[in-house]
């Protein structure tokens, strides 16, 4: 008759102010970084912060995060493990970070399941880790999650930007709250990005530029913290 | 957090199936709301066995989380064997609990996708198959007495 989960949804995330999905029409454009730099710069600033990796096929945050092997505890369902101060979920907590060859429809049914059996605590902020593109996840993230907002990045690149266009009409058309776009892995001035942010009315959230030592910053939240790239996308602060 | 089942002084550790439980209470209860059924005398539902789900659990916490409209409610649970179906080859065959560590099942207990992370077809060695039957909870039908 009907899936008993989809119901119960909404009702995990009462205890949850703010929920921003760091998504993307593109991969590669650096989501993951984006997404846990900006979850550290809310922490750090005396939230209460979760993190959501819903990157089911290439699951990234834990790596960054330097924190391989959590597992959540259950309590009338499961609560997400804190690490580095983050409320954390991923479904690396059980694919044991194996590749994890899923169709479209079965990525669906994970993530109902995980968001349903998932019992946030009281959060003043969840960053979700989306995975790149308007497929399943998206579609089923903008279907199930009220109050669902969304922070779109970009790179400079005109290929990406067609991408990241896309997902910003469609979102627009539903009526979706956007908080902006951040432009990562800026190499050189260029103001195509923001003019084309601008013309869709949206807000140009930050320009991230271009470090080498991001790569070595992976796995060390202490090093992501002191980076060029943290402070970059530190001003996205001002807009959520 | 420990529950104790009344009836029969086990302990069960207070696993996502109470979670799942919760999603049914209220799903059954939103329905008959708006259905104005002011009572709700048989719930059905189906658990597909890939999950592993206790059924034990899931009726205890079921009866702790009964709504005002399920007062005499009767709760019918069916367990649906878990069935594959391998895209690549065709071939089709049955879940037997016990074939996997306990790593594993947690992991396909909780999500049972995970299951494409850890089966292979046993002819062919494919990770792409569907689970044909027997994923997870259904609420399969709710009977009750309707105001007129």
């Amino acid at each position: 008759m009907t899936d008993p989960r989809l119901n119960i949804i909404p009702e995990r995330f009462k205890g949850v102010k703010n929920i921003i999905a760091v998504s993307s029409g593109k991969g590669g454009v650096g989501k993951s970084m984006v997404s846990v730099s900006l979850a550290l710069a809310i922490r750090d600033k005396g939230f209460t912060v979760g993190l959501l990796d819903l990157d089911f096929t290439s699951p990234s945050t834990h790596i960054i995060l330097g924190a391989p092997s959590l597992f959540p505890s259950e309590d009338k369902g499961i609560v997400p493990p804190i690490t580095n101060g983050l409320h954390y979920m991923s479904i690396v907590h059980y694919s044991a970070d194996k590749p994890a060859p899923l169709r479209g429809s079965d990525q669906s049914d994970a993530i109902i399941e995980l968001l349903a059996i998932t019992r946030w605590e009281k959060l003043d902020y969840l960053i979700i880790d989306m995975p790149p593109g308007l497929g399943d996840a998206t579609l089923d993230m903008i279907r199930l999650i009220p109050r669902i907002t969304f922070l779109v990045v970009s790179t400079p690149s005109r290929l990406a930007f067609e991408s990241v266009k896309k997902l910003l009409l469609l979102l627009i058309e539903l009526k979706i709250p956007i908080k902006g776009v951040a432009e990562n892995m800026v190499m050189e001035e260029s103001n195509y990005i923001k003019t084309e942010i601008q013309k869709l009315d949206l807000r140009y959230l930050t320009k991230i530029a271009f470090n080498k030592e991001v790569e070595d910053s992976i796995g060390d939240p202490d090093k992501i913290v002191s980076s060029k790239f943290h402070k970059d996308v530190s001003k996205i602060l001002d807009f959520i | 957090m420990i529950v104790i089942l009344k009836n029969e002084s086990m302990t069960f550790p207070a696993m996502h199936e109470w979670a799942l439980a919760e999603g049914i209470i209220s799903t059954a209860d939103k329905f008959a709301k708006e259905n104005n059924i002011t009572s709700i005398t048989e719930i059905h539902i189906m658990i597909g066995e890939l999950q592993q789900v206790e059924h034990d659990i899931v009726e205890f916490a079921l009866e702790q989380l009964r709504t005002p409209l399920m007062k005499n409610t009767k709760f019918i649970i069916k367990a649906i064997p878990a069935k594959f179906k391998c895209r690549n080859c065709g071939h089709e065959w049955t879940f037997i609990t016990g074939d996997f560590t306990e790593d594993v099942s947690e992991a396909i207990h909780f999500v049972p996708e995970m299951a494409h992370v850890f089966i292979k077809c046993p002819n062919c060695g494919s990770p792409d198959f569907e689970v044909s039957e027997g994923r997870g909870v259904w609420l399969q039908s709710i009977k009750g007495i309707k105001d007129d």
